[in-house]
């Protein structure tokens, strides 16, 4: 009953060094542009680079969160504000913390300034994970869930409400906030979109790599114990809900830094993307990813984002006067198909399917005449 | 345990300290504003009201998680829908009297609602019936966005107006008394909400479905033993679910021009109430929501209008940290396992 596939550590690697050596190629399309052949070019326009960084940076705030959906058997309802906690952690400290705090201007100026920002960010959004996991997750059930529903909203309205602090407007209202400065090392700009495309997809394999080390460890072995039966692993002397607790943690950690790199890359910071919706979309993307996979993380984001783009384009054709938000409905169809269907995701799912087909094949061959009774569902 | 021990004998007076040090917060920042006892007393009313469409959405929350087990995140969108079939059918033309009209509305957009709910049932939960709770609340969670969509899709995104009960006009009568404003469609909101608990009351205590329904949900494999089919209690507590959340939505469209995102926050706000509550519990839940309200209500009007979901959310994080089992409930030391399928 191994109700998640396990792929041994090689084909980890060689699945991690494939999808790093299609990045690259990628990356070298747009950045060489052979024969003239533009990246947009390759999909005929529908996917560009800018959806492509979206990707990347969607990947790691999913890594996180299959880790604690599939792995930690929670689901977090409120996980795009901690994505905008990263992102308005950035935008502030970098943009008004020299009104705010007094941060002086030769710091504000720097090159390390926005990455040790950044760093700000994940602590804050990892210790406000913990603060908040902690107590809940000792209950037994989904309190998790409710809890990041409200903190989600929470985050969300004050991003909005545009609070006041010693006269000074620290978030903005639903125009959020502009200028955010270009990451730098030294004195390298990341940017052109190909500079910042190599640099999110390091960040996202490297979130990737990060998220099979930890399935791979002990700790990802007491949490499969813990997904499996939670009475089990308590009993085999696993601290459930320490592990949960660390895994939302990480979780958090891993949302708030793409949220940096999204704040560095749309250098405009609104609330519009951290709502509830959003963080449902995060949701439907883990499902359709798969639950308890990795690898499923840039695969439902690519999926998603995609369809979305696509659906963005076409909607107006099909319906008159649909306008971007009736893409929910998609979602909402999508998210209800794929729990009945497919509960463990899309690419578990179908990987599973596939070795049932494969396993019923071989028995077929070896014995014909055998009826299908005996056949393990 | 030895915390629940010592819980008996602090426990009020904790909760008395907690509560001074709160409304002595709240006469400070209220009196930033000049806020009289008049002030305060018309927010406790506004917030009242709010609190009582909390408490009706809530008691939907209750009845499906008590029978199922799922947190249905679908009640906001029958809210929703309620609110927006009844101004369908309210603007269709039709030679009725007004309040003949109104009154035929309302009750085929309630009958519309429920049939609504049992469908969501029979086409999401039903197939999915043997998967974890988690998987259940993501497809309430689906079925939420994909009804909203739809809504959107139907109705648009303006906001609609819909008469007052009493003078069936967009003016509701107002009354004054002591120097306070209440509208009479508080009235309406609260002797429905009275109301309809009496109804669910009745029905879950002096009825055989009702009583089937009670049995399923404290014990679904001893429910099944004597005869009582899990799945078709489930259908039934979608029904009511949808009839309850239609109805507190339909009575609240007055106040707020009802639009079709209005069942995002109610229904939130009304989870919140159900957690208040203790999830279980149809009192906890009315009690839960006439609090949220006035809570929500005084301090948004102490601070700032803007804040006001927040509080609502701050309290529900402070409820699952510190009384995750609601306000009535009791601390349950045992781990509940589910004899379900």
């Amino acid at each position: 009953m191994n109700a998640i596939p396990r792929f041994n550590s090689n084909r980890n690697a060689i699945g991690w060094f494939a999808m790093t050596a299609v990045i690259a190629l990628l990356g070298w399309v747009e950045t060489v542009q052979p024969m003239g052949v533009d990246f947009a070019d390759l999909t005929n326009g529908i996917v560009t680079m800018d959806t492509m960084v979206r990707v990347a940076i969607l990947t790691i705030v999913l890594v996180g969160l299959n880790l604690l959906m599939g792995y930690a058997g929670q689901v977090s309802l409120g996980h795009a504000a901690l994505y905008g906690l990263g992102a308005y952690a950035s935008s502030i400290l970098c943009v008004r913390s020299g009104d705010l705090l007094g941060v002086p201007a030769w710091v504000l100026g720097s090159w390390w300034w926005p990455w040790l920002v950044m760093l700000i960010g994940m602590a804050f959004a990892g210790a406000l994970a913990y603060l908040v996991g902690r107590p809940i997750l000792r209950l037994q059930g989904h309190y998790l869930a409710m809890a990041t529903l409200g903190l989600g909203i929470m985050i969300y309205i004050l991003f909005r409400e545009n609070l006041g602090f010693q006269g000074q407007h620290i978030t903005g209202t639903f125009d959020g906030i502009p200028g955010v400065p270009r990451l730098r090392i030294g004195n390298f700009e990341i940017w052109p979109i190909s500079r910042y495309y190599f640099f999110a997809w390091i960040a996202a394999l490297g979130a990737i790599a990060f998220g099979l080390n930890v399935i791979s460890s002990r700790t990802g072995r007491a949490l499969r114990a813990i997904h499996d039966s939670e009475v089990a692993a308590q009993a085999m002397g696993v601290d459930v809900a320490s592990y949960k607790v660390r895994i939302f943690a990480v979780s958090a950690i891993l949302a708030s830094a793409a949220g940096s790199i999204y704040a560095h890359f749309q250098t405009t910071v609104s609330p519009a993307p951290f709502s509830f919706v959003g963080s449902l979309e995060l949701v439907v993307m883990a499902a359709v990813g798969g639950l308890s996979s990795i690898w499923g993380a840039p695969f439902g984001v690519a999926v998603i984002l995609i369809i979305k783009e696509i659906l963005r384009s076409r909607l107006r054709v099909v319906f008159s006067g649909a306008s971007g938000e009736h893409e929910v409905i998609f979602y909402g169809i999508l998210l209800v198909l794929i729990m009945i269907f497919m509960p463990e995701g899309v690419t578990v799912g179908a990987v599973r399917r596939w070795r049932l087909w494969q396993s019923r094949k071989r028995e077929q061959v070896l014995s014909p005449a055998q009826p299908q009774a005996g056949v393990p569902r | 345990m030895k915390r629940s021990t010592y819980q008996n004998k602090y426990q009020i007076l904790r909760y008395i300290l907690i509560f001074l040090i709160l409304a002595i917060l709240v006469v400070v920042l209220g009196s930033r504003k000049n806020f009289g006892p008049l002030q305060y007393a018309q927010l406790s009313l506004d917030g009242l009201r709010g609190g009582a469409i909390y408490a009706l959405i809530a008691m939907g929350f209750v009845i499906v998680f008590n029978v199922t087990g799922i947190i249905n995140f679908a009640q906001g969108a029958f809210v929703t829908l309620g609110a927006m079939f009844t101004v369908t059918f309210y603007n269709l033309n039709a030679p009725l009297p007004k309040s003949l009209h109104l009154l035929l509305s309302v009750i085929a957009a309630i009958l519309v609602t429920t049939c609504i709910g049992v469908l969501v049932e029979r086409l999401t939960i039903y197939p999915a019936r043997k998967s974890s709770p988690l998987t259940l609340i993501i497809i309430t969670v689906g079925v939420f966005i994909t009804i909203q969509g739809l809504s959107l899709l139907v109705w648009g995104a303006d906001a609609y107006v819909f008469p007052a009960f009493t003078t069936l006009e967009m003016s509701d009568r107002v009354f004054r008394w002591l120097g306070m404003v209440i509208k009479a469609q508080s009235f309406w909101i609260w002797g429905i909400m009275v109301l309809v608990l009496v109804c669910i009351a009745y029905f879950f205590n002096f009825t055989l479905l009702g009583r089937a329904m009670r049995a399923c949900a404290v014990n679904r494999l001893g429910a099944r033993l004597v005869g009582i089919s899990p799945g078709r209690m489930s259908l039934v507590s979608f029904g009511i679910a949808a009839a309850v959340g239609a109805i507190g939505g339909i009575v609240v469209a007055p106040i707020i021009r009802p639009s079709y995102d209005m069942g995002l926050s109610l229904g939130l706000k009304g989870f919140v109430a159900a957690i208040m509550g203790g999830l279980v519990s149809t009192p906890g839940a009315v009690l839960g929501g006439l609090l949220l309200g006035f809570l929500e209500n005084v301090a948004a009007g102490v601070t700032k209008a803007g804040l006001k979901d927040i509080f609502a959310f701050i309290l529900l994080i402070l409820t699952l940290l510190f009384r995750p089992q609601g306000l009535l409930g009791v601390r349950k030391t045992t781990v509940e396992t589910d004899g379900a399928h």
